[in-house]
């Protein structure tokens, strides 16, 4: 695998509140993540993951610190530039999947491609291709309220990954799915990480979910606790592993599980 | 507390209340200007002829009043109601906390007062601002004079629209208790969570349904121009209204359906940008609203034709009055009159025989005025009517065929005859062409459009007409622009000139005469004007004489006032139901701007730019608000070429600047109801930094 870096978050700071009332919600954080890596940010609510994420999706802004999207500094982007950026380099997955209920799955995913500007006839040869991936190709013409979860969050991944972004960015993926679509969901991540070599950045509180990634890096009150690695264990032992770092961190995680 | 709270919640969604706020604004402006009409002549120097027409004005303005505070107190109702639903969750959890339905109700209490208190006192403050511009408008169209700028202020029309404003938003608080109390707390607070089903119409059957709507409309559109003859009777009329209606409603059915198909059938410019989030926006949209788009629709064309009608009236009976009001004075009188003319106990039936006998000249002596005196070229002539030459008569072989076609003509009434040597005298005097006739020839004068076109098929079949002994064949086989009687408008359904030997003086049945006042200055004018009217006309053997004046002032204050009333009964029920259809649109639009919030916020996340959202926002208002007015102008294209053919009594063909003056109120009200509703809608959809 080569080491280029795709995601660097150098040493951020985001407060809330005023001089008078602060709150730290990330302190000081650092982390890398390299081209094909899928690394899962694991914590308790009001850990800060969120906040993360949303900084680094440039949907929330940093205090202090740098955040480098392959080479980019994207805390100094303003205006059509993050929107340039959010269009070329990120693919989001929601938790509440955020589709446009108006639309069909085609033309949902389609929407990621023709705001750039890309010819009808490449969209429809590129979404042909995704729906295989991800397994949705008998539901392109269907609108969201006729599909399952699993599905709807299926369509919202093809149209994150469409766009052959740099970086996939998914919020809690699995959090509105039953334990078989999250599986489903979670091994056609596996598949676009392994097969195409899609960089996936995931937030989950979830440890099983996390199990599936190949990095796991935990966060605590605004910085990062621990930090664990697949390596060539088996998802099994790597899902044990987990369990044991979230029993360390303690408190509200494990009401989670 | 609960007032705190009512103050504190309306300046928090002050945005969504704009449009509210601007219709409430408006309607009592509008409402106080044109109540206030009467306070504005009240300095002009206009007749008192004129100002009874001021006063009957004014009656059915307050008359028009009461309409349109029904309509305004519907849309108000329908506008709380709109407001009240996108709170449903501040009022679930204003529930969940432990507050009372009847807590919730004071505080709508409240929240409504203040908004009535304060859009009374904006309205009222535009409104008399207004008014001193509406008293410009008003010294125009009673063609006075405007000497001096004078601040008007009309407590009456102030008390009126403080009462009637007063009773709507009392209804509104009555509705809005009766809300509440049937309010279901998991309603509220789930009442965001609505899955709307989108379904594909059928395309054939969609395509089957827009034809046979387009052919409907066709039909109406016909029936109304070039088919009118066909419209016999008044209620005739209502076939192409109804088709009219139905088809609107279907074409905005089926093209709800049709668009989006044909749109994704051009691939290329669906997937292009945002457009196909667009033309699903619309699409969903009109096809959710389809009455109500109709409605709109229906009632922009509405609007629309009454305005550039109303205001066309005033404009082309002015421009008649020049040609068609030559002299000073005209009396007519009745002549000849018999014991078979009166039922058993007519009064003066004695007198009146007498008098009718006489000429006007002897009539207006007995009366003691005497006419050298006050009049010059002065001259008195006689209208004949026989049974041997009615329209029946005069049509000859084409009666049968107009028989059929104009069953609401009287084909049995005598045609009304003059001789040809009083005709050039008055020709001479109207500055009208004088004619020639050989012994057995007659001309058929008439300026009435839609008479002429059967009077010309008459002459053309060369139709003899037997007056006593004689036997005359027109000489034209047209016939001839001109009128004996003066009036406001083009009213001569036909005038049969014939030589002088021809008429017997037995046939005659009315005397009448017509000069112009010796005088040099206006004062004197207007002595005799008041001699005249108000010396003669209450003198106590006035009614006996049958005698009927007409002086140049009469004829213009009445027709002037008539022009004005229709001018403001349009404005005022145009601008209403253009305010009425204008704000249901915005409302519609702004009710589903909590939706478009979370769409507009999934295109943010997936990179869409600011200005490609503006972008996409401006163009989905705009076809809603585009859609009603295209077919709504359509429909008046047909609508006003019928109003036309009405009004043609009052010859307004010239419907050009009145079109245009409309042009300029709708694009004032209702484009600045859309520039509000896109300026709304994108402060709701803005993500705050």
């Amino acid at each position: 695998m080569e080491n280029e870096k795709i995601l660097k978050v150098d040493k951020i700071e985001k407060y809330y509140g005023n001089r008078s009332s602060l709150t730290k919600a990330i302190d000081n954080l650092s982390f890398e993540v390299e081209k094909g890596e899928f690394v899962a940010l694991m914590g308790a609510s009001g850990s800060g993951k969120t906040t993360l994420l949303n900084c680094i999706s440039t949907i929330d802004r940093v205090t202090a610190g740098h955040i480098f999207v392959d080479g980019d500094d994207i805390t100094k982007l303003k205006g059509n530039a993050l929107n340039k950026f959010r269009r070329e380099k990120l693919g989001f997955i929601f938790q509440d999947f955020n589709l446009l209920d108006t639309l069909t799955a085609y033309e949902n995913i389609a929407l990621a491609l023709s705001i750039q500007n890309i010819s009808a006839q490449v969209i429809e040869e590129k979404i042909k291709k995704v729906a295989k991936d991800l397994d949705i190709t008998n539901v392109l013409n269907k609108y969201p309220y006729n599909m399952s979860g699993g599905q709807k969050q299926r369509v919202a991944s093809a149209r994150a990954i469409i766009t052959d972004p740099k970086l996939i960015l998914a919020d809690e993926p699995t959090g509105a799915l039953d334990s078989k679509s999250s599986k489903m969901l979670l091994e056609r991540f596996n598949y676009l990480n392994q097969e195409i070599n899609a960089t996936i950045l995931m937030v989950t509180h979830d440890a099983f979910s996390a199990s599936y990634a190949s990095r796991v890096i935990f966060i605590k009150d605004g910085h990062i606790f621990d930090e664990l690695h697949k390596g060539n264990d088996s998802r099994k032992e790597f899902f044990d592993k987990i369990i044991d770092v979230v029993t360390l961190l303690g408190g509200d995680l494990n009401d989670a599980l | 507390m609960l007032f705190k709270l009512s103050v504190k919640n309306i300046k928090k969604s002050i945005k969504d209340y704009a449009i509210y706020f601007f219709t409430l604004i408006l309607g009592v402006a509008i409402f106080y200007v044109f109540n206030s009409i009467e306070s504005q002549t009240i300095m002009l120097n206009v007749s008192s002829n004129t100002r009874d027409i001021i006063k009957l004005m004014m009656s059915i303005l307050s008359g028009v009043s009461v309409f349109v505070s029904c309509i305004l107190g519907f849309l108000i109702i329908y506008a709380s109601r709109f407001l009240i639903k996108r709170r449903n969750k501040e009022f679930g959890i204003y529930l969940t906390l432990g507050m009372s339905k009847r807590k919730i109700s004071t505080i709508l209490f409240f929240e409504t007062l203040l908004i009535g208190i304060l859009s009374l006192l904006v309205g009222l403050f535009l409104g008399v601002f207004l008014s001193q511009f509406m008293s410009l408008l008003v010294a125009n169209m009673f063609e006075a004079k405007l000497t001096e700028f004078v601040f008007t202020f009309s407590s009456s029309a102030l008390v009126k629209t403080l009462i009637y404003f007063g009773i709507m938003y009392l209804l509104v608080m009555i509705f809005n208790t009766i809300n509440v109390n049937r309010y279901k707390l998991i309603d509220l607070l789930q009442s965001h969570r609505k899955n709307e089903k989108i379904k594909l119409k059928n395309p054939i059957f969609c395509t089957v349904v827009f034809i046979i709507s387009v052919i409907m409309l066709s039909y109406a559109y016909y029936l109304v121009t070039s088919g009118l003859e066909n419209l016999r009777f008044a209620k005739d009329i209502f076939k192409p209204i109804i088709l009219g209606c139905i088809s609107t409603v279907l074409i905005f059915w089926s093209l709800s359906g049709l668009i989006i198909r044909i749109m994704m059938y051009f691939k290329k410019s669906y997937y292009k940008g945002l457009n196909s989030f667009i033309v699903r926006q619309i699409s969903s949209k009109i096809n959710t609203t389809v009455i109500s788009i109709s409605v709109i629709c229906i009632m922009l064309f509405v609007t629309i034709c009454v305005f550039s009608s109303a205001l066309s009236i005033k404009n082309s009976m002015s421009k008649n009055l020049k040609t068609l009001v030559p002299m000073d004075l005209q009396i007519i009188k009745s002549a000849n009159l018999d014991e078979s003319d009166f039922s058993e106990n007519a009064n003066y039936k004695e007198e009146q025989i007498s008098y009718s006998k006489k000429s006007i000249k002897d009539t207006l002596l007995t009366l003691g005025f005497n006419s050298d005196k006050y009049l010059k070229d002065y001259y008195e002539y006689g209208i004949y009517a026989t049974d041997q030459v009615t329209l029946k008569d005069t049509l000859g072989v084409k009666y049968e065929f107009y028989e059929d076609k104009f069953s609401f003509n009287n084909f049995s009434a005598s045609e009304m005859i003059m001789k040809l040597s009083d005709y050039n005298r008055l020709a001479e005097l109207f500055n009208e062409e004088k004619y020639t006739l050989e012994n057995d020839e007659y001309i058929m004068i008439s300026d009435y459009k839609d008479i002429i076109d059967m009077r010309n098929d008459g002459l053309k079949a060369n139709t003899s007409i037997n007056i006593g002994d004689s036997t005359l064949f027109p000489k034209y086989d047209k016939c001839k622009d001109g009128f004996v009687i003066m009036s406001s408008n083009h009213s001569n359904f036909g005038i049969i000139v014939v030589p002088d030997e021809v008429l017997d003086d037995n046939m005659k049945s009315l005397s009448l005469m017509v000069s112009n006042y010796d005088v040099v200055s206006e004062e004197e004018k207007e002595n005799i004007e008041k001699i005249i009217i108000e010396d003669l006309e209450k003198n106590e053997l006035f009614k006996a004489t049958t005698l009927n004046i007409y002086t140049k002032k009469k004829i213009y204050d009445s027709s002037i006032g008539l022009g004005a009333m229709a001018t403001f009964i349009g404005l005022y029920l145009g601008i209403i139901f253009l305010i009425s259809s204008a704000a249901i649109l915005a409302l519609k639009e702004l009710s589903e701007s909590t939706d478009n919030k979370n769409r507009f916020m999934m295109l943010r996340r997936i990179g869409v730019s600011e200005k490609m959202i503006k972008g996409a926002l401006f163009k989905q208002i705009a076809v809603f608000f585009m859609a009603p007015l295209l077919l709504a102008i359509i429909h008046s294209i047909f609508g006003i070429k019928f109003s036309i053919t009405i009004l043609s009594i009052f010859g307004s063909n010239e419907l050009l600047p009145s079109t245009f003056m409309t042009a300029v109120f709708l694009i004032f009200i209702y484009g600045g109801y859309f520039f509000i509703t896109y300026h709304s809608s994108k402060n709701i959809i803005k993500v705050k930094d």
